[in-house]
């Protein structure tokens, strides 16, 4: 039930004093007339309507959450606590920057530690999320080519498996996006990426491990070509909980990165944000980064880059996000972090190695974190489809993998364990994907059933798109 | 060092003999080495959890916490209700991804739903999307989503706050639109320069209500000045004054944006934030992000799902209306919550308290010699002008624990008051503040 079907005329909870100074109120023509018609419950009826809400979702806490791309590894706790501390809730941005010392040492530290783990010389935390990131990572490649007059560069190459937000940065950005084709074996196709490479081109954007999983071995042949061309190179960091402390995007030609800290960084996603994605760069781009740095030794203090983009959002990015982020790296470390991809790597070998004799893997060679299957083949033989198996996952307590992506595989299911999952839960949920194999050739109609157990059945998209119903009608 | 992988070591080694493999190197052999990284990463050694919340707690202390703080421009100290924490703290809400997969997402999906109804009843508008980062990028979306094929001119007026005009100003390099900044007058956005200005070609207009300044527009006017051309009208607004002051759909408005920050979260050194986006039901499907939608399951059950998504980057890459992939959701919960626990009578109360100790605030500062700048109605910021240094104003306040308004430039500050501002604290301030201005 809608929270404004429990309201009750008159409800509400005690929560400020009475005005201590004489009320003012606005004239007649500028006083809202149309009255308000928000919720009014007790405090306990609101507090057992959120409860509620929380019971009807699914969290990493909740259970295992392979969604591939997506990096859902455990939420620390420490993180949630330092980002409560009132010496940083209670921060007004425009303090004068003497009384935030703490705040750039924050900004200052994760710079440092970001730019080590990706080779980059300097970063950014402004931008909210990775698509935002990706926006300013193609202004800073748009503002390198303008200082140099270099102005015919007008297309972005974006590999045809890349996430949607690729092309949709990219004409953000002002840019037309060619598509580039895999190879078969998944990664780039070198002789069609060096036919696209030319004087017209701006940059390229990429993540390695790629979209299926894998590592391009190809990576500095492509990033070379595009140099070549007088093109930049744009890392996508979804992928970088694969490979920190083994490989680093600057080392393999990138020059400007996003990160996304709520995947490999473990903060939370809050059902969808806020996240935040910093953008890193090599040194010949800084002078374009948006925003602030942080500069200083003794005394810290903000500094806009000579030739700033200006600024992507208000302030300084999702400064308690960053909090989060910071406080996992310092707890994980030097050795920590690489261990963290490490076993983010085992853990999806282990399962893809348990699986592959029933479930076709789109490419059958060792993967990174992450690897993606192809059910074309059961569909063809009994009608169950990706979504068919993903519903099914959900009555035993499992989130599905990312459906149907990357675009380049049939009915994909991208599985993505992480490292913080034990081998218990990665053994129980095999035993769940092999099961639900036998049910699809056994008991299809079952499985077009799923999920049975949820707090609602499949539910009605064409029917919510074709008569958008978007709010309560009072 | 902390970790959070559970298999031990004999386990890992355990998996990887099960697969058929001797170490984990042996999963990162096909990669090549001279991209490998050599030796270690340089950054510190990893803590237990009781030195790494020392450290913390220690950076932490480096900031200042001002008791009292009298500095809005953008990001405003309200009082939080603790069901806020409490709900923004359930695991499985913060813990959860994307509602993608309806059947266990309900809880978030029908928070959201519920969020969008708020806002719109807020603003008056008909649909609300799921929200976006902060309020300066719904500006930026929102004067966006007006471009059309013969219309690329958007005119913004002077009086929005500075890092508003920036962030549209980013948005806007790549997406052809053209931008006009209305210059200020008097604290307000030039009407006369606005008619002569606006044109067949102009997409929209954009304002802010209250302004930069705290002032009340001519809002219902310049809405009359777009329409005639044919233009959107974009109003960005204060969530809180909508307690009080009129709905943007009152002042025909066709989008409504704004900064959701006072609705419940906290300053935070500027983020996460979140921006609100509302329009008429006419331009819903320009609206960018993501909107949840009501429908029914297999069985008939009432349920929620993410919804028009033919307008995304994931359907329609390049074409998309936005690159946008995320919300800010826990943040469009916190909303929920703070709007449901106040209510109506605690916006409405909150919005009242707001205006009224501004304007005592205001009334206290002119008596002891500073002049208020607004000529104009104001909300809760106004702008004082002194003889004395900003500089030195500020400084005789941040002495005794408190944040004073914004410097503007040498003599102009930009002050703000909400709820949470006692008398007691506005006659203290003004006690300091006399003496400076000696009188």
């Amino acid at each position: 039930m809608l929270i404004f079907e429990k309201s009750r005329p008159g409800r509400g909870c005690d929560l400020l004093p009475a005005s201590d100074v004489e009320i003012y109120l606005p004239e007649e023509k500028d006083k809202r007339e149309q009255p308000l018609h928000l919720p009014e419950l007790s405090e306990g009826e609101l507090s057992r309507h959120y409860t509620e809400l929380a019971k009807k979702s699914h969290g990493v806490n909740d259970g295992f959450y392979p969604l591939g791309s997506c990096t859902m590894k455990y939420n620390p706790k420490i993180n949630e606590d330092m980002a409560s501390l009132p010496g940083f809730t209670e921060i007004h941005p425009l303090q004068p920057e003497h009384t935030v010392q703490g705040c750039l040492e924050i900004i200052g530290e994760i710079e440092n530690s970001l730019c080590e783990i990706t080779g980059m010389d300097r970063m950014t935390l402004q931008p909210a999320a990775g698509a935002h990131g990706e926006f300013t990572g193609l202004l800073l490649i748009k503002a390198y080519h303008e200082s140099r007059s270099d102005e015919k560069r007008t297309k972005i190459l974006v590999p045809d498996s890349a996430h949607g937000t690729n092309p949709a940065s990219a004409a953000m950005a002002g840019y037309k996006v060619v598509s580039i084709p895999s190879a078969p074996d998944g990664g780039v196709d070198i002789e069609k990426l060096r036919e696209a490479a030319g004087d017209d081109v701006a940059g390229l954007m990429l993540t390695n491990p790629n979209t299926v999983g894998l590592f391009d071995k190809n990576i500095l042949e492509i990033t070379d070509i595009i140099h070549e061309c007088g093109g930049l190179c744009y890392y996508d960091g979804a992928n970088l909980n694969a490979v920190m402390g083994t490989v680093r995007p600057g080392d393999m030609g990138f020059d400007v990165i996003h990160l996304n800290l709520h995947k490999t960084f473990s903060t939370p996603h809050g059902g969808g944000g806020p996240g935040s994605g910093p953008v890193g760069c090599k040194e010949m781009l800084s002078d374009f980064l948006p925003s602030y740095l942080v500069e200083g030794e003794e005394t810290l203090h903000l500094e806009k880059p000579a030739n700033s983009i200006g600024e992507m959002k208000s302030f300084y990015g999702n400064f308690l996000v960053v909090v989060k982020a910071l406080t996992y790296i310092k707890t994980l470390g030097r050795e920590g972090i690489p261990e963290a991809s490490r076993n983010a790597v085992l853990n999806a070998n282990y399962m893809m190695n348990k699986l592959k004799d029933l479930y076709p893997m789109a490419y059958d060679e060792i993967c990174m974190h992450e690897f993606v299957m192809s059910l074309a083949d059961l569909k063809k033989k009994t009608g169950i489809s990706a979504m068919d198996i993903a519903k099914g996952l959900l009555d035993d307590g499992i989130h599905p993998p990312t459906m149907y992506f990357p675009l380049i595989v049939d009915e994909a299911l991208m599985v993505e364990p992480t490292e913080t999952e034990s081998k218990e839960t990665l053994d129980d949920a095999i035993a769940v994907f092999r099961k639900l194999y036998e049910l699809a050739e056994t008991d299809p109609e079952k499985l077009h059933q799923a999920p049975v157990t949820t707090p609602v059945t499949r539910l009605d998209e064409v029917n919510a798109a074709r008569h958008p119903h978007l709010r309560y009608a009072f | 060092m902390g970790s959070y992988v559970p298999n031990t070591l004999e386990e890992r080694k355990k998996m990887l003999q099960e697969i058929g493999y001797s170490s984990i190197e042996d999963l990162f052999a096909h990669i090549p080495e001279e991209v490998k990284l050599k030796g270690e990463l340089n950054i510190p050694n990893g803590k237990s959890e009781f030195e790494v919340r020392r450290e913390m707690e220690q950076i932490a202390e480096k900031n200042q916490v001002f008791k009292t703080i009298f500095r809005g421009a953008g990001a405003y100290r309200h009082f939080i209700p603790a069901m806020v924490k409490n709900v923004t703290s359930k695991e499985n809400l913060l813990t959860a991804y994307t509602p993608y997969q309806a059947e266990i997402s309900q809880g978030i999906l029908q928070s959201i739903f519920e969020y969008q109804t708020m806002i719109c009843d807020l603003t008056g508008m008909d649909v609300s999307n799921a929200s976006v980062y902060d309020g300066a990028t719904a500006a930026a979306e929102g004067v966006a989503m007006c471009q059309e094929r013969k219309k690329h001119k958007a005119l913004i007026s002077g009086t929005v706050p500075p890092y508003v005009l920036e962030v549209v100003e980013t948005y806007c390099f790549g997406n052809g639109m053209e931008l006009e900044v209305i210059p200020e007058k008097d604290g307000l956005t030039d009407k006369e320069y606005l008619k002569e200005h606006i044109d067949a070609q102009t997409a929209c207009v954009y304002i802010q209500h209250p302004n930069y300044y705290g002032n009340l527009e001519d809002a219902e006017e310049i809405g009359k000045i777009a329409h005639e051309v044919g233009a959107k009208y974009v109003m960005g607004v204060n969530p809180i004054s909508l307690g009080v002051i009129k709905t943007p759909a009152e002042y025909g408005a066709d989008v409504a944006v704004g900064e959701g920050q006072p609705l419940g979260l906290s300053l935070g050194f500027g983020g996460p934030y979140l921006g609100f986006m509302a329009s008429k039901e006419a331009m819903m499907r320009k609206l960018p992000g993501r909107i949840v939608g009501e429908t029914v399951d297999h069985n008939g059950k009432t349920g929620y799902v993410l919804t028009l998504q033919a307008r995304e980057q994931h359907i329609r890459r390049e074409k998309a209306s936005s690159n946008i992939c995320s919300n800010q959701a826990l943040c469009a919960l916190a909303v929920g919550v703070y709007l449901a626990t106040m209510g109506n009578e605690g916006v409405r109360q909150a919005a009242i308290l707001s205006m009224s100790k501004a304007h005592y605030f205001a009334e206290k500062l002119e008596e002891i010699g500073l002049t208020v700048c607004n000529q104009a109605e104001f909300f809760h910021e106004f702008v004082t002008r002194s003889e004395v240094d900003s500089d030195k104003i500020l400084r005789a306040l941040e002495e005794e624990g408190i944040l004073g308004g914004y410097p503007l430039d040498e003599h102009h500050i930009l002050w703000c008051c909400t709820e949470v501002n006692t008398k007691e604290e506005m006659d203290q301030a003004v006690h300091i503040l006399r003496e400076v201005q000696g009188c």
